[in-house]
């Protein structure tokens, strides 16, 4: 016992491409079946979460300008480092708890979204596009464009699948992002985040955070640093609190059931606007 | 130059009034709930007057909650009973008759609603009436092709749809709202603002001529009491909110611990940005139109100009005389420019924020020459010397009143039209193509238009970033908030 303990890793916060521990040291334990310290979490406050939110706003702007194609191949090259990682994740989520064979298809199915996912980033603005064909002589179109930065609580009960699944659609539409992980499953997000380095996704476009939800959540939804949100989780109050900051802050509030995890381009359209761009024609 | 003052009685022009004599205004008007006309279960009135003149023009039902819940109750009977076996080119086919109804009304329409609101007749005879039909129009033809508008996806109508007027174009905004809630299955208790209910009422009989079945279209008038009762119904699945920021935070508040649906339209505080290098009538033209159409009493008003200093003296100059050839007069001269604010307390909230920006020390403008008008009339305003953290610049003022800044770079420009809470339009005048697409690529705003102003059409979506609204009208866009994607 005393030896896993000893070795146990600790898991830092992911902010601004970097690892760190939380601004006030703590953390807290993940514990095995057996009650052994399986590792040793950093437990973020708001100064950290403060932190993480000005990172993405920094880094929004040039990652809504970089080039579609751009973000493709990024996140193809994540994929790639990923499947080389298979036997990690694999591994990370078995000492969660996971049977070996159902951790082997999480991780499978997970590397199949990134690719799903990353092969979107220059095609979902030709599906959400429009000449509007307007009677004046006028040239008018529509394009959605990223609503900005967004903070994201990622669904408690699935680690890898359950927080790309909220992630990427929200990236590949050319938004940045805070993510809350999953308090008891974090391993593999900071894991993701060790990866996310490797692929050289841009610092800011994504920060990882751990620690405890309870206290994270509303001052994260309440933050006005972000533009919207996306909260996974099935708790009524959870939800009803982000409606409420939403409607105080007009806020774009995303709501998602912890079970709701399919692939679809609509889920880059949730954190869209569009914009219509109008130009009169020579008389 | 104009030697006569521009805001007598007679202008340019001798009066060109129009004939009210088109509107055949009953007495008294009902609640109109299950394709009936009743009686408000309180039996209460309001009267409903011509802002212009202070005439009464007849009295309109109060609603009470126990009103909103009969109409609600109808919308759901209605929903599940009658319009879901519609085939969706039923739907279109009576959406098609009404669209074309209201056309061969458009001057009757055109005189009620500038009677009732204070917009000029002109530009409700060539805006409002013929943009209320070609919704109803467009919208209709969308409710066959569903399958095709989304792709990858089928849909399903939502259920019942709350729909929530502002007082400015109400017959616009109602057929904005109607059409596509309507064309994609749902039924709607529409809610009128308190002052101006009447064109919608008018359009419920059209409703009816057209063959529409009882239910699917509701109506409910009042005061805001009755919208929040309708937002707050429990058996509405939707909400869409045309209106001020402030009822709009409440109106999400109210919905927030709900399963409904929501889009709201807020407010907006527009920028128009001039490069040295537009072509300066045009972009005077366009800033006057943008900013004093409707009194500026429109949610997309261009009502912060940002000149590049190269150009700021000429086009003031330019501006400055442009806008004294503005007439303010009765809005039912088609002679007229600009018409009456439309009540007491909007024009008390106007000169409020004029005299702040006296306070700070800006510099105000406006025409000269005397109104010889005694209450809700007012000459265009133009402040500039303002500082962008003023409320002058932040907030919306929703009247005759323009702001001015300068810049000198595209960044600074870019900087300044983005710089408030509201996201909802930006004009850019440049004749310089690449600068004018970099320029509307920064812009965080929903509607950008290059070299124009106020251009819209059905097909093409309108609504707001940040905290001028969530979502759309118009195009394929437009009927996202009206339908359930299932996957």
């Amino acid at each position: 016992m005393k030896d896993s303990q000893q070795l146990a890793r600790k898991y830092q916060l992911f902010i601004n491409g970097k690892f760190e521990d939380a601004s006030s040291s703590e953390t807290y334990r993940i514990i095995d079946g057996e009650g052994a310290t399986l590792c040793k979490v950093a437990k973020a406050s708001s100064v950290d979460l403060n932190k993480s939110i000005q990172s993405c706003n920094k880094a929004k702007q040039a990652w809504e300008q970089s080039s579609p194609v751009n973000k493709a191949k990024l996140f193809y090259n994540l994929s790639e480092i990923l499947e080389s990682r298979f036997v990690v994740f694999v591994e990370e989520l078995v000492s969660e708890g996971v049977s070996t064979e159902e951790a082997a298809r999480e991780v499978r199915l997970a590397i199949d979204l990134v690719i799903y996912y990353s092969g979107w980033a220059d095609k979902y603005q030709t599906i959400f596009s429009n000449i509007n064909p307007v009677s004046s002589p006028h040239t008018s179109i529509s394009k959605p464009e990223p609503v900005g930065s967004v903070g994201i609580i990622a669904p408690e009960e699935s680690s890898l699948l359950g927080v790309l699944s909220a992630i990427l659609p929200v990236v590949i539409g050319g938004n940045t992002c805070t993510v809350l992980a999953s308090k008891m499953m974090p391993m593999s997000a900071i894991t993701l985040a060790e990866a996310l380095i490797s692929a050289e996704i841009p610092q800011g476009v994504i920060n990882i955070l751990t620690g405890e939800r309870s206290e994270l959540l509303p001052v994260m939804i309440s933050d006005k640093g972000l533009d919207s949100i996306l909260l996974c989780s099935s708790i009524l109050e959870e939800k009803q609190f982000a409606r409420q900051v939403g409607a105080d802050q007009v806020k774009r509030i995303i709501l998602r059931d912890d079970a709701a995890l399919s692939q679809s381009p609509y889920h880059i359209l949730d954190f869209q606007e569009t914009k219509t761009i109008w130009h009169p024609h020579q008389s | 130059m104009k030697e006569f003052s521009a805001f007598t009685e007679s202008t340019h022009f001798d009066p060109s009034i129009s004939s009210s004599s088109v509107v055949d205004l009953k007495a008294q008007y009902q609640l109109y709930i299950s394709g009936k006309w009743v009686e408000p279960l309180a039996r209460q009135y309001r009267d409903i007057v011509n802002p212009a003149t202070g005439e009464i023009l007849t009295s309109v039902a109060a609603s009470s909650v126990a009103d909103v819940d009969r109409a609600v109750h109808a919308a759901r009977v209605a929903y599940k009973g009658v319009w879901s076996d519609y085939q969706p080119l039923q739907r279109a086919k009576l959406l098609y008759k009404l669209a074309q109804l209201l056309e061969e009304h458009t001057e009757e329409f055109a005189v009620l609603e500038s009677l009732n609101t204070g917009e000029t007749i002109t530009s409700c005879r060539t805006s409002d009436i013929p943009r209320a039909v070609r919704e109803i129009f467009y919208n209709a033809g969308w409710a066959d092709k569903l399958e095709y508008a989304f792709a990858g996806r089928s849909v399903r109508p939502l259920g019942v749809c709350g729909l929530v007027l502002p007082w400015d174009s109400p017959l616009l905004m109602a057929a904005r709202k109607m059409a596509p809630a309507l064309a994609c299955g749902n039924t709607v208790v529409i809610k009128s603002a308190e002052t101006t209910p009447l064109t919608l009422l008018r359009l419920a009989e059209l409703a009816e001529e057209a063959g529409f079945p009882a239910g699917v279209i509701n109506i409910v008038t009042g005061d805001e009491k009755v919208g929040e009762a309708l937002v707050a119904s429990k058996d509405v699945d939707k909400v869409s909110f045309t209106g001020s920021t402030a009822v709009g935070k409440r109106i999400q508040a109210v919905i927030a611990g709900t399963h409904k649906r929501f889009t709201l339209e807020l407010g907006g505080k527009s920028a128009q940005i001039v490069f040295d290098d537009a072509a300066i009538d045009q972009a005077v033209e366009g800033v006057v139109k943008g900013m004093f159409f409707n009194q500026g009493q429109v949610c997309c008003a261009g009502s912060r100009l940002l000149l590049q200093e190269g150009v700021s003296e000429v086009f003031m100059e330019k501006l400055k005389e442009r806008v004294s050839q503005l007439s303010v007069g009765n809005p039912l001269d088609s002679n007229v420019d600009i018409g009456v604010i439309h009540t007491e307390k909007q024009l008390e909230k106007i000169q409020l924020f004029i005299q702040q920006a006296e306070k700070e020390h800006c510099e105000i403008w406006s025409a000269e020459g005397d109104l010889s008008k005694p209450n809700q009339w007012m000459k265009p305003v133009i402040i500039s010397e303002v500082s962008q953290s003023s409320m002058i610049i932040q907030e919306e003022i929703f009247g005759p009143v323009l702001t001015v800044q300068t810049f000198r770079t595209i960044d600074e420009a870019v900087s300044l039209a983005n710089g408030t809470k509201f996201g909802l339009a930006a004009g850019i005048w440049t004749e310089k193509g690449s600068k004018s697409l970099a320029v509307a690529n920064k812009l965080k705003a929903g509607v950008i238009w290059s070299n124009c102003y106020s251009a819209f059409d059905s097909s093409a979506p309108f609504g707001g970033y940040k905290q001028s609204g969530i979502g759309r009208k118009g195009g394929v866009q437009g009927l996202y908030p009206f339908v359930e994607i299932t996957f």
